[in-house]
């Protein structure tokens, strides 16, 4: 299979904008008549929604939710990136390209890339138009703040809670639309199935979640916008429903799933703390502009917090490591994500982490307290004695932090103000996602994929506040465009029966299937299933990978999918409101999609990003690239028993590959 | 610790809704949620029917976990949501009711799960700017004032759970949609549409049978993100304002 990429020619600053103006269009008469399915109302979804509606198109949406303010992307914390330059600090369009594609560690599409920084600075001026209360300076204009080691100054922000705001204006925006009757909102809806209709996708299978019924629901074109599959491990950050079932779905129909080894870790999550844990909370990047990571210097003390007969107020100063300080002296403790997130683990492999699992290391404020105490005092002008400078760095930690220590001490149950904070790494996004082209577009005609549901812009690594630019700007300004490169040629389609063989195999398909994992009837919970597969693959395609591993991984998921499909138990029935079932069909398909991704990882002989080698090392045991071998996106076709590699080779015009050094 | 739950059953095979008791053995470190999975995983391995709850993002943001604790919904803490509640709030011994969000317009739909799409419906009646992707002018045009961008952004933190509606004895939805309308009649963008879009709303409210204000404020008290009343007091005002003007 030949991956056209169908990138436009030109210049890489006009490609867009040339193609754009002449691109195929869809007079209104027409667009009233063709029917669009949008799948997912997060941040992509809703957006893609309510853009399409307003332009005239008859849109479907669906959601598992039982409303579209509650999808996964509301979570989002830290911010949006956009270059706005509004703080005259040499930002730009090229400088936002180049952060992206150097921060994805050189594995993503250039032309994608540059659409998604020039598309930044409408997205801010379309969200504060609809109403999101951004954070402001004092004279009244937008505030930035600096995000994830870039050098300027270029994330908006809404106080710690950025997700939601946007969100709820996407929802407002798709709120609008319904209320107009351009889209129908199908809540509690899951796509179980794609319908294709000589070759193209034209519909879906959906399971009405409160009545059990399946339905069949034809569109001329289907767009995906269902998020990232992180959940895959298991414990993750992300909401508890997130799931890889509707692109999965289409990859069992022919779609190609791409770089699905792709994972973020983030290294700022709260520790696991027992086996009861069902999900991992994040705590903001932001924390370690002042915090000093460190483990104890000898195993010994370490072993003591460990046993509980010391805390880390115990462990003298000299008698700390401060590793990201003493390993990478030119970042320190603001290292990429990637790069922290492996040192944590080294040093809690060599058996320094301080919790009872030893799967944790210490963020500690102390010295940014005393530092800013000290600031304090000397502008008051008043000759403070320790404990007064404390209270007064105290104060300035809480005024930035403050809403942060809250939530790590309503979790742990400790005061961060007096011990150091117990972080550890965690999955937290996926960068791999369904293989799309410029036009976001599948290698199934009539198909789309958005947001973090596709693989197209982060390459190997994920720079923060950008997964919500993406998804906004792919839902907002592409989509909205490049879908009539499409849609132009099916003006003359009428409308797509649902009632065709196509449609009614699909559904029998769903159906059998349903049927057959409720008739197992077995002794195992869904859950249990869900865990353990989430131990293997963090365990052997997480943090960092070895051949030997990803080998013997591959296996115990295809041993594990067998146990399942011969001894899970789904209680209750298929008519109903039946909340099992639908986990079951999920972790079902999570199976398939682990053992793609120990395949995918094993077959990349490099250390890029997110997906860390151990053979392919530095002598210093940096990760190490390899651009001759491996500049490419990984598409894999699948099969049961051998999925097929296709390549689309990466082509570099306009940046030269570098070496990433934090050092 | 060992506990005793008392949880709101109704639906599949209780056709009428009891409460029924159940054992469970939790560790203080568990969410109160994680709890509830305990109990699940238990009910499973004896071959019953799990309790069905809403939840999904676990960290009180997306509002979707909606249940009645001891008669307090979202449980004892204030300015916490359910799925933020830890066990280390409750100790050995003890017995916790758990029901559903009880109001007029929040029917179960099966244990504690309810359907909460009547504040969609509100939503879709106004609670928007009406601005088209594509038109707007840069988002510096318009600088807003610390103290009115202060407030709407306090007002938009709502996260949509009903807490609110099911604290009160009228079953009123009055503090969710002033916060609606605070949000964007305070911003500038929202301004040009504030009249109507109260008017709209409120009309909404009525029709899906949520019950009158009488300024008890259980709903103020019971909101997990604290919304405040005085949303309440400007709606009435603005859209009394509204009614006259218009007559
Ligand atoms: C804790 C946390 C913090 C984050 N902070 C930031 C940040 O500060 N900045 C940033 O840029 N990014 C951040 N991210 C990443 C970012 O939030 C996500 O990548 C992004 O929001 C994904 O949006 P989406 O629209 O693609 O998908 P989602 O928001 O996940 O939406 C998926 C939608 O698809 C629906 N769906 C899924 N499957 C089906 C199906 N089979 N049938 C029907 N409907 C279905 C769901 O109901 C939902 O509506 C964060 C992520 C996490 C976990
Ligand atoms: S006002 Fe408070 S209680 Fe009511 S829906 Fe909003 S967040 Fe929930
Ligand atoms: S589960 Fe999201 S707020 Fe409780």
């Amino acid at each position: 299979m030949k991956l056209e990429n169908k990138v436009p020619p030109g210049n890489l600053d006009e490609k867009w904008t040339k193609y754009k103006s002449t691109m195929n269009l869809v007079a209104p008469n027409n667009k009233r008549r063709i029917e669009v399915i949008v799948v997912g109302t997060g941040l992509a979804g809703a957006s893609a929604a309510a853009t399409l509606g307003e332009l005239g198109y008859k849109v479907k949406a669906f959601t598992f939710h039982d409303s579209p303010r509650r999808a996964h992307s509301i979570a989002a914390q830290g911010g949006i990136n956009a270059a706005k330059n509004y703080q005259n600090d040499g930002d730009s369009i090229y400088r936002l390209f180049y952060d992206t594609i150097k921060g994805g560690d050189y594995r993503s599409r250039e032309a994608n890339v540059h659409r998604l920084a020039e598309a930044s600075t409408e997205i801010i001026d379309h969200c504060v138009a609809q109403g999101v209360p951004f954070a402001r300076e004092y004279g009244g204009l937008l505030a930035n703040r600096s995000f994830g080691g870039v050098q300027v100054s270029r994330t908006f922000y809404a106080r710690g809670q950025t997700g939601q705001q946007l969100l709820i204006g996407a929802y407002q925006g798709l709120s609008r639309q319904i209320a107009k009757g351009t889209v129908t909102m199908y809540n509690r809806h899951e796509m179980l199935d794609l319908v294709k209709v000589d070759g193209k996708a034209r519909g879906i299978i959906a399971r009405n979640l409160l009545t059990g019924e399946l339905e069949r629901h034809a569109a001329h074109c289907v767009i995906l916008a269902t998020g990232g599959y992180g959940n895959v491990y298991y414990l993750s950050t992300n909401a508890m429903g997130s799931n890889v079932t509707a692109a999965w779905r289409a990859v069992k129909r022919g779609a190609l799933m791409a770089n699905p080894c792709m994972c973020q870790i983030h290294p700022t999550c709260i520790p696991v703390s027992g086996d009861y844990q069902s999900k991992l909370t994040l705590m903001s990047e932001s924390l370690r502009n002042d915090g000093r990571v460190w483990v104890p210097k000898t195993v010994e003390d370490a072993k003591a917090i460990q046993e509980g007969r010391k805390t880390g107020l115990d462990i003298a100063e000299e008698d700390r490591d401060y590793y990201l300080e003493r390993r990478y002296p030119a970042f320190g403790n603001l290292v990429p994500r990637d790069v922290a997130s492996r040192a944590a683990k080294v040093a809690c492999d060599e058996g320094k982490g301080v919790s009872k699992s030893g799967l944790a290391v210490y963020l500690d404020f102390s010295s940014a307290i005393q530092r800013y105490g000290q600031q304090e005092a000397n502008s008051l002008g008043i000759q403070a004695n320790a404990a007064k400078i404390t209270e007064l760095g105290t104060a300035v930690i809480e005024k930035k932090y403050g809403n942060l220590f809250q939530m790590y001490e309503k979790i742990t149950g400790e005061n961060p103000y007096v011990m150091s904070m117990k972080i550890y790494p965690a999955i937290h996004y996926v960068m791999g996602g369904l293989w799309v082209d410029y036009n976001l577009e599948t290698n199934v005609p009539g198909l789309f994929a958005l947001g973090e549901a596709n693989f197209s812009d982060h390459g190997a690594n994920r720079l923060g506040a950008s997964a919500l630019m993406q998804g906004l700007a792919d839902g907002y300004f592409v989509i909205p465009y490049t879908i009539g490169q499409f849609l132009s040629g099916e003006i003359r389609t009428p409308e797509i029966s649902n009632e065709t063989a196509e449609f009614m195999a699909a559904e029998k398909e769903t159906k059998e299937r349903l049927e057959g994992l409720m008739n197992i009837k077995g002794n195992q919970s869904v859950e249990s299933f869900h865990r353990r597969l989430g131990k293997i693959i963090w365990e052997y395609c997480g943090m960092s990978r070895n051949a030997e591993g990803l080998k013997k991984a591959r296996q115990l998921v295809r041993e594990l999918k067998a146990e399942f499909y011969k001894d899970v138990f789904i209680p209750g029935t298929i008519d109903e409101f039946n909340p099992e079932l639908e986990k079951a069909v999920r972790v079902a398909d999570f199976m398939e999609l682990g053992e793609l991704m120990t395949l995918d990882a094993l077959e990349r002989n490099e250390s890029c990003g997110g997906h860390f080698r151990e053979e392919f090392t530095t002598e210093e045991g940096e990760a190490k690239r390899d651009d001759d071998g491996y500049a490419f996106v990984s598409a894999w076709e699948w099969d049961d028993d051998n999925p097929t590699l296709h390549k689309e080779e990466l082509v570099f015009e306009n940046v030269e590959l570098k070496t990433r050094s934090y050092k | 610790m060992k506990l005793t739950l008392k949880i709101w059953r109704e639906g599949g095979m209780y056709a009428s809704g009891k409460l029924e008791t159940y054992k469970v053995e939790a560790d203080e470190h568990m969410s109160f949620l994680e709890m509830l999975d305990v109990l699940n995983q238990q009910l499973i391995e004896e071959k019953k029917d799990p309790v069905a709850f809403d939840h999904d993002c676990r960290e009180g943001i997306c509002g979707s976990c909606s249940m009645v604790i001891n008669g307090q919904p979202h449980g004892p803490q204030k300015g916490t949501t359910a799925c933020q509640l830890h066990m280390r709030s409750y100790k050995n011994g003890d017995t916790i009711t758990i029901e559903p969000f009880r109001a007029k317009s929040f029917p179960v739909i099966k244990d504690l799960v309810v359907d909460r799409s009547a504040f969609d419906r509100i939503i879709q009646a106004g609670g928007y700017v009406s601005v088209n992707t594509g038109q707007a002018p840069d988002g510096n045009a318009i600088p807003i004032e610390g103290d009115t961008a202060g407030k709407a952004f306090d007002a938009a933190t709502c996260i949509g759970c009903g807490a609110c509606v099911a604290a009160c004895p009228n079953g009123s939805a009055m503090l969710f949609t002033s916060a609606k309308v605070a949000h964007l009649g305070l911003l500038p963008q929202g301004k040009v549409e504030h009249e109507a879009r109260s008017q709209k709303m409120v009309a909404q409210m009525d029709k899906e049978g949520f019950g009158m204000c009488s300024n008890v404020g259980a709903c103020e008290a019971e909101c997990p993100k604290e919304i405040s009343l005085e949303n309440i007091a400007r709606l009435n005002r603005s859209y009394i304002a509204s009614v006259f003007s218009s007559e």
